[in-house]
C-alpha cells in the first residue's frame, strides 16, 4: 500500500512541475512588467529602477528565473500583495477554507443527488424516470452557474425574502444561531454549484452503471435468486462506481471554476473572489499564487482519486 | 477475400451514386436516426430561429444598440421595447441581437480552433508508434488537469493590453478569447481522434492504401480522417456550447469584452445589481444563453445517435 502511494506521489510530481512550467511560461511571455508601475512613477530615478531589477533578478536568463520562482513557491514565499499590503500566503490561507467548504459541500451534495438518480435511471433504461432524469441533466449542464445563481437570488432573496444573498464570514451570532445563519447563507452558493455538477455526474453514473449491468456476472447473480435491489447495490454499483471516481476527479477543474463564479455572485470571501478582485486591481503576485494554488488542488484531487481507485479496484495491485 | 473480383462494385458506385436512386445512403440514414431523437430535432428549429434572429435581426429591428434614453431607464417590456430597456434606457432587444452575434461567433470560432488543434495533435499521436505519441498524450492529460477558468482569467489579464494595441479593441479581445477558449479545449478532441486513429490505422483499407504506396499524409487525410470524423463532429458541437458558456462567464465576471459591447454575459453582469427593480434585464439574456446552449447540447446528443453506426436505433 505504501509502495503504491509513493509511486502515485512520484507520478504526481512531473505533472505539478509541468503545470508550474505552463504557468511560468504564460507569465514570462506576458507583455506586462511587474515594475511597470515603478517605471511610470516619476519619483523613482532610473538607476534605482535598474538596481531593483537586478536585485529581484528580472534580467536573469529564463531558466534561472524559473528556478528561483519555483523554489520560492515551494518555500511558501509567495510574495507580497501590491494592493492589500500583506503576504500572499497569509491572504490565501485566510480565504482558502471558505472556498474548500463551499466547493466540498457542493461536491458532496452533487454526489448525493447524482448517485441515486443515475443508478435508478440506469436500472430502468428508457423508462419515464430515465427520460426525465436525462432531460433534467441536459437542462442542468446547459444552465450556466451565473444564471442559476441570479435566478435563485431573484426567487429566494428578492421575491420571497427567505435567504440572504450576501455571504458574511463574520456572523455576529454564537451557538445554534450561528449554524442556522451559516446554513441559510451557504445554501444558495452550494446549491448553484451542486446542481451544475450533479447534472453531468448523473450522466456519468448512468452510463457507468449501464456498462456494468449487462455483464454476465450480474445475470449470474440474478439467476442465483438474489433480489434485484441487492444485485444492484452489492454487485452492480460497487463495480460501476470505480470509473466514476476518476471522472469526478477530472471534473475538479470545473468545480473550482464554478466556485469562482458562485463566489463572485454571492460575494463569498473565498480565493475565487480574491482572484477576480486581484485581476481587476492588477495585483500580479496574488493572481499567480491563486492560480497556482488552484492547480495544486486539482493535482491533489487527482492524486486522491488515484489512491481511492487503487483501494476500490481489487484488480490494481499495490506491490 | 476480395482478390478475385475484378472491379469492386463500390468503387464506381460510391462516389456518383445520388441519394434519390438508392434508398440507402449514409447521410440519409444519419438524418433518419437524428430525427428519431425528438428533442434534438426540435432543438434544430430552436437554434435555427435563434441564428436567424441574430443574423437578420438588425434589419428587422433597426433600433441602435447605444441610444441612451434616460426617460425609459430599466423599463419593463412594452411595445416600444419588446425586451425592455437597460439601466441607461438602451433598447434590450437590439443589444441582445448584437450580443448574440458575438456569442455565436465566439462559439463557432473557438470550436474551430479546438477542433483543428485537437485533430492535428490527436492525428500525430495516433500515427506515431513511439514515445512521441505517449508524450503528446501526457501533455493532453496535463492540460486536462489545469484549472481552466483561473488560467483563462490569468491569460486574459496578462495579454489583454498587448492584443488591444495590436488588433484594436474589439478584434483584439475577440481573437484572444477565441484562441484561449479554443486552445484550452483541444484535449478531449485529441484523445478522441487518437483513439479512432489507433484502431483505424490497422484496418485493411488503410493497409491497402499503404500497399499501393500512399504517402503517410495521404493515408491520414484521405483514408483515416474521414472515417474518424463522426465523434469529432459530436465533440465539436458540444464545444460550441461550452465556448458560449465560457465567453459568457468571462463577460459576466467583467473580464470579457469591454463594457460598450453588449454580449449576453455582459448584459447579465450589468443586470446583476438591479435584480430587484428590473428582473427582466437579467432573465432575458440568461434565458437566451440557456436556450442556445441547451439546443446545441441536444443537437450534439442527436448527432451522437445519428453518427455512431454501432448504436442500434
Amino acid at each position: 500500500m505504501w509502495n503504491y502511494l509513493a509511486r502515485r506521489l512520484v507520478i504526481a510530481i512531473p505533472s505539478l512541475l509541468g503545470i508550474s512550467l505552463i504557468l511560468f511560461t504564460v507569465l514570462a511571455m506576458a507583455p506586462g512588467d511587474p515594475f511597470s508601475e515603478l517605471a511610470t512613477n516619476p519619483n523613482v530615478p532610473p538607476e534605482v529602477q535598474a538596481a531593483l531589477r537586478a536585485k529581484f533578478g528580472l534580467d536573469d536568463p529564463v531558466l534561472t528565473r524559473y528556478w528561483s520562482w519555483i523554489t520560492a513557491m515551494l518555500h511558501g514565499d509567495w510574495g507580497f500583495s501590491f494592493v492589500s499590503r500583506v503576504d500572499v500566503d497569509q491572504l490565501i490561507l485566510q480565504r482558502l477554507p471558505t472556498t474548500l467548504f463551499i466547493a466540498g459541500s457542493a461536491l458532496l451534495l452533487a454526489l448525493a443527488i447524482a448517485l441515486p438518480v443515475g443508478v435508478i435511471a440506469a436500472s430502468r433504461p428508457y423508462s419515464w424516470f430515465d427520460r426525465i432524469a436525462n432531460t433534467f441533466a441536459f437542462v442542468g449542464f446547459s444552465l450556466p452557474t451565473f444564471f442559476t445563481g441570479l435566478v435563485l437570488i431573484l426567487v429566494f432573496s428578492v421575491w420571497l425574502g427567505w435567504l440572504p444573498f450576501v455571504f458574511k464570514s463574520d456572523l455576529p451570532y454564537t451557538g445554534v444561531q450561528w449554524y442556522w445563519e451559516m446554513a441559510k447563507q451557504s445554501i444558495m452558493p452550494i446549491a448553484v454549484l451542486a446542481l451544475f455538477q450533479a447534472a453531468s455526474t448523473t450522466r456519468f453514473v448512468r452510463s457507468a452503471v449501464l456498462d456494468v449491468i449487462r455483464l454476465d456476472y450480474v445475470t449470474t447473480a440474478r439467476a442465483k435468486g438474489i433480489g434485484s435491489t441487492a444485485v444492484l447495490l452489492r454487485h452492480v454499483v460497487r463495480t460501476a462506481l470505480i470509473p466514476v471516481v476518476t471522472l469526478v476527479a477530472l471534473q475538479m477543474p470545473g468545480v473550482f471554476g464554478g466556485a469562482i463564479v458562485t463566489e463572485q455572485i454571492f460575494r463569498v470571501p473565498g480565493i475565487g473572489s480574491l482572484l477576480i478582485s486581484s485581476i481587476l486591481a492588477n495585483d500580479t503576485p496574488v493572481v499567480m499564487a491563486v492560480t497556482f494554488v488552484l492547480s495544486c488542488l486539482v493535482v491533489l484531487s487527482n492524486l486522491i482519486a488515484d489512491i481511492l481507485y487503487g483501494w476500490l479496484d481489487p484488480r490494481i495491485s499495490f506491490s | 477475400m476480395a482478390g478475385s473480383i475484378p472491379a469492386s462494385p463500390s468503387a464506381d458506385a460510391a462516389a456518383p451514386a445520388p441519394a434519390k436512386q438508392r434508398p440507402f445512403s449514409p447521410r440519409r440514414e444519419a438524418w433518419r436516426r437524428f430525427r428519431r431523437h425528438r428533442l434534438a430535432f426540435v432543438s434544430l428549429f430552436v437554434l435555427a430561429a435563434i441564428v436567424f434572429g441574430v443574423v437578420f435581426g438588425p434589419w428587422l429591428w433597426p433600433l441602435p444598440i447605444n441610444e441612451i434614453d434616460f426617460s425609459a431607464m430599466l423599463a419593463s417590456p412594452s411595445l416600444a421595447h419588446p425586451f425592455g430597456t437597460d439601466d441607461l434606457g438602451q433598447d434590450l432587444l437590439a443589444r441582445m441581437i448584437y450580443g448574440g452575434r458575438i456569442s455565436l461567433a465566439v462559439g463557432l470560432a473557438a470550436m474551430l480552433v479546438s477542433l483543428i488543434v485537437g485533430t492535428i495533435v490527436g492525428a500525430m499521436a495516433g500515427m506515431s508508434r513511439g514515445w512521441f505519441g505517449a508524450a503528446l498524450m501526457w501533455l493532453a492529460d496535463l492540460f486536462l488537469s489545469l484549472p481552466q477558468l483561473p488560467l483563462l482569467l490569468m491569460i486574459i489579464y496578462l495579454f489583454r493590453d498587448k492584443l488591444k494595441a495590436m488588433f484594436g479593441l474589439e478584434l483584439g479581445i475577440f481573437i484572444m478569447i477565441v484562441l484561449v477558449i479554443g486552445g484550452l479545449r483541444w484535449m478531449p478532441v485529441a484523445r478522441l481522434v487518437r483513439a479512432q486513429f489507433l484502431s483505424l490505422r490497422e484496418k485493411e483499407f488503410v493497409e491497402a492504401a499503404r500497399a499501393l504506396g500512399a504517402s503517410r499524409l495521404r493515408q491520414v487525410v484521405r483514408h483515416i480522417l474521414p472515417n474518424a470524423l463522426g465523434p469529432v463532429i459530436v465533440a465539436g458541437t458540444i464545444d460550441v456550447a461550452f465556448a458560449i458558456i465560457q465567453e459568457s462567464t468571462l463577460s459576466f465576471l467583467g473580464l470579457g469584452f469591454p463594457p460598450d459591447i453588449p454580449t449576453w454575459g455582459r448584459l447579465l453582469f450589468d443586470a446583476k445589481d438591479r435584480l430587484d427593480s428590473a428582473p427582466h434585464f437579467a432573465l432575458i439574456p440568461g434565458a437566451a444563453i440557456f436556450l442556445t446552449v441547451l439546443a446545441i447540447n441536444f443537437i450534439g446528443d442527436g448527432l451522437r445517435d445519428a453518427l455512431d453506426p454501432r448504436r442500434v436505433l
